[in-house]
């Protein structure tokens, strides 16, 4: 299986193009309830324009895996670096945009403040953020939108503004935490289009976390299938879809095949735990 | 084009409606309480009623004062209904009717200001405009002050746990017994006119104004504090752009209790040392004096006070919360 890898030519080496390299990373949390493992013995690399998603039952670990990546938990034991540094380092170089499940824009701010707010906090001067604003309001299919409140918008809309918010300042790594979770088929199915389109555009390296098969199927060029308690990784699955993806590529063998072995993989983790 | 007509309700009767709809229920609980104000009255005034009569010569049943001490208000009324209309209409009733209230305020309002002396002491304007003063001044002290430790509690540790108690216990004295030693200290070290007031203003209102300020900054969820910290933003940053903006319609209520708070304050501060002055010593003249109509005029001025005050910042409050696209 992992023989016709064919899409960008991952492997799991380390390289020069690995920009997130995680070694049996451990992270155990100290509640009041007892320790609860969040992770446990991860090991992952991901290369430069990766498109990575994290799928497994709820509890297996995935947030946790992303904002140890964020720098917003630090792991327990084992180490992991990204673009060669650290995770904090990596964010003080502001590596990576973050978008989180709920959109979570500032209501006193419009649209185009809110994409505004990183690039104010990085120090851009005001013609080169009002650039970007424009750029990214384009790249997710937002123009016009700019001076709107985020209530006067639909989620879906609402969603792609944080998207933009994240994509607004150069950071080649994007995190997204189920970042479609509560839309529609639809919408989800038209933003998993553009995003794919996005990240042909820009060549970002993605870390996705979803709970959808389909949808981890349809994006990645790679899947990391994860189970609970403790967290840990059970199966790579390397896609062996061509980078080209129209919507109807979920109807053909290939896809299909792949899919049958996420849910496999989940199935798995699911026995271990009964 | 008759169907049309009749069909569509008239734009000016829907107006008069909905005009009425909000007018109405209001209307309706002020003339209940003037009402039961009215029928308070009766066996709240009938005793001092009926002595007065009982002096002018006319028969009420029991005579003799010293019998009718113990016996029920309602009772008597009852036994006297000629006498029951005079209740409305005693110099120093225990408890005045609502026209006497009305007129009293209206004579050292208006009527002062009519005849040119809105300004004189004995103008009700005149107290109200002292008392004004010291509470807004005592409010803009108490305001930042209050906000000023809001932030010092949310962002750091420390002051978190030696500032708030004693906040809280600073609440706990009873303001009547502290107000007149801060009188008397600061008057003694030579802080004199409306700043030892003001102090007492903002004594009592910085608390209301640091409580719902912390709740205010501190209401961005986790995920909004951790999408900051992914921009690496300062702390400086973070409440600028975050804490700071979240908080403003916890500011703008607890300016409000704060106002109330600073009105109270600045009353209570004019009641010791024989102030002249301002309304809280129209209250304590009025009561030395039994002048029971001064102090419910008194009391009313100091509730619209505070009405026009609250309703102030409200107004403030929609016109930012509009500016910041925040109004509901
Ligand atoms: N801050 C925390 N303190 C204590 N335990 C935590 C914390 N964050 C996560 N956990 C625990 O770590 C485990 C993994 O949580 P995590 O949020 O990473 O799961 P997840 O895979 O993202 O789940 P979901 O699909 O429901 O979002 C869970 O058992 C959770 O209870
Ligand atoms: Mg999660």
């Amino acid at each position: 299986m992992e023989s016709d890898i064919a899409a960008n030519g991952a492997a799991q080496v380390v390289s020069e193009s690995s920009v997130i390299v995680a070694d049996s990373l451990d992270l155990t949390f100290q509640t009041n309830d007892g320790p609860v493992q969040a992770l446990r013995d991860v090991n992952l690399t991901i290369n430069r324009g990766d498109f990575v998603s994290f799928i497994g039952p709820s509890g297996c670990g995935k947030t946790t895996f992303l904002r140890v990546v964020a720098a917003l938990e630090h792991p327990t034991g084992g180490t992991i670096s990204v673009n060669g540094m650290s995770p904090d380092e990596a964010r003080r170089a502001r590596a990576y945009g973050y978008v989180f499940q709920a959109a979570g824009l500032y209501p006193w701010r419009t649209i185009a403040k809110n994409i505004k707010l990183p690039l104010e906090i990085m120090g851009y001067s005001k013609e080169s953020q009002e650039e970007h604003v424009a750029r990214v309001l384009k790249l997710v299919d937002l123009e016009g939108f700019g001076e709107k409140f985020p209530w006067q918008l639909s989620g879906g809309m609402q969603q792609r503004a944080s998207i933009a918010r994240a994509l607004a300042f150069d950071a080649d790594i994007l995190l997204m935490d189920e970042p479609f979770g509560a839309l529609d088929e639809i919408v989800r199915d038209h933003l998993n289009e553009q995003l794919l389109a996005l990240w042909e555009r820009t060549g970002k390296t993605i870390g996705f976390v979803t709970h959808s098969i389909p949808e981890a199927v349809y994006l990645s060029t790679r899947i990391v299938v994860m189970s609970p308690r403790p967290g840990r990784i059970t199966d790579v699955i390397e896609s062996t879809l061509p980078l080209e993806r129209p919507l109807d590529i979920r109807d053909t063998p290939e896809f299909l095949a792949i899919a049958h072995r996420v849910r496999e993989g989940l199935r798995a983790g699911h026995a271990y735990d009964d | 084009m008759t169907d049309a007509t009749i069909a569509k309700p008239s734009g000016l009767g829907a107006g008069v409606r909905a005009v009425s709809d909000a007018v109405l229920p209001v209307v309706a609980v002020v003339a209940a309480i003037i009402g039961l104000w009215y029928l308070a009255c009766i066996p709240m005034n009938i005793h001092t009623a009926l002595t007065d009569a009982e002096r002018a010569g006319a028969v009420v049943t029991p005579a003799g004062a010293a019998e009718r001490r113990d016996m029920g208000g309602i009772g008597l009324a009852l036994a006297n209904t000629e006498i029951v209309p005079d209740v409305f209409s005693q110099e120093r009733p225990r408890l005045p009717a609502p026209h006497q209230v009305g007129m009293e305020l209206w004579k050292t309002t208006g009527e002062m200001v009519l005849t040119g002396r809105g300004f004189s002491k004995r103008s009700l304007l005149y107290h109200a405009w002292v008392t004004l003063s010291s509470t807004v001044l005592g409010f803009l002290i108490g305001t930042v002050a209050g906000v000023g430790l809001a932030i010092g509690i949310v962002h750091s540790r420390v002051m978190n746990m030696a500032v708030m108690p004693w906040a809280i216990a600073s609440q706990t004295i009873p303001i009547l017994a502290v107000a007149p030693m801060i009188i008397v200290v600061l008057n003694s070290v030579g802080v004199t006119g409306i700043l030892p007031k003001a102090l007492i203003s903002a004594y009592l209102s910085f608390f209301p104004v640091a409580v719902g300020m912390v709740k205010g900054l501190r209401s961005p969820g986790a995920m909004q504090l951790d999408l900051l910290a992914t921009y690496n933003a300062s702390q400086a940053e973070t409440f600028w752009k975050l804490r700071m903006p979240s908080s403003m319609p916890y500011f703008f209520t607890s300016m409000k209790i704060g106002m109330a708070a600073a009105l109270v304050g600045a009353i209570v501060g004019e009641m010791p040392t024989g102030a002249v002055r301002g309304l809280g010593a129209r209250l304590l003249a009025g009561s030395y004096y039994g002048q029971t109509v001064q102090i419910w005029s008194a009391l009313f001025a100091a509730a619209i006070l505070a009405a026009v005050l609250v309703g102030l910042i409200g107004l403030i409050q929609r016109a930012v919360l509009k500016k910041m696209g925040m109004a509901s």
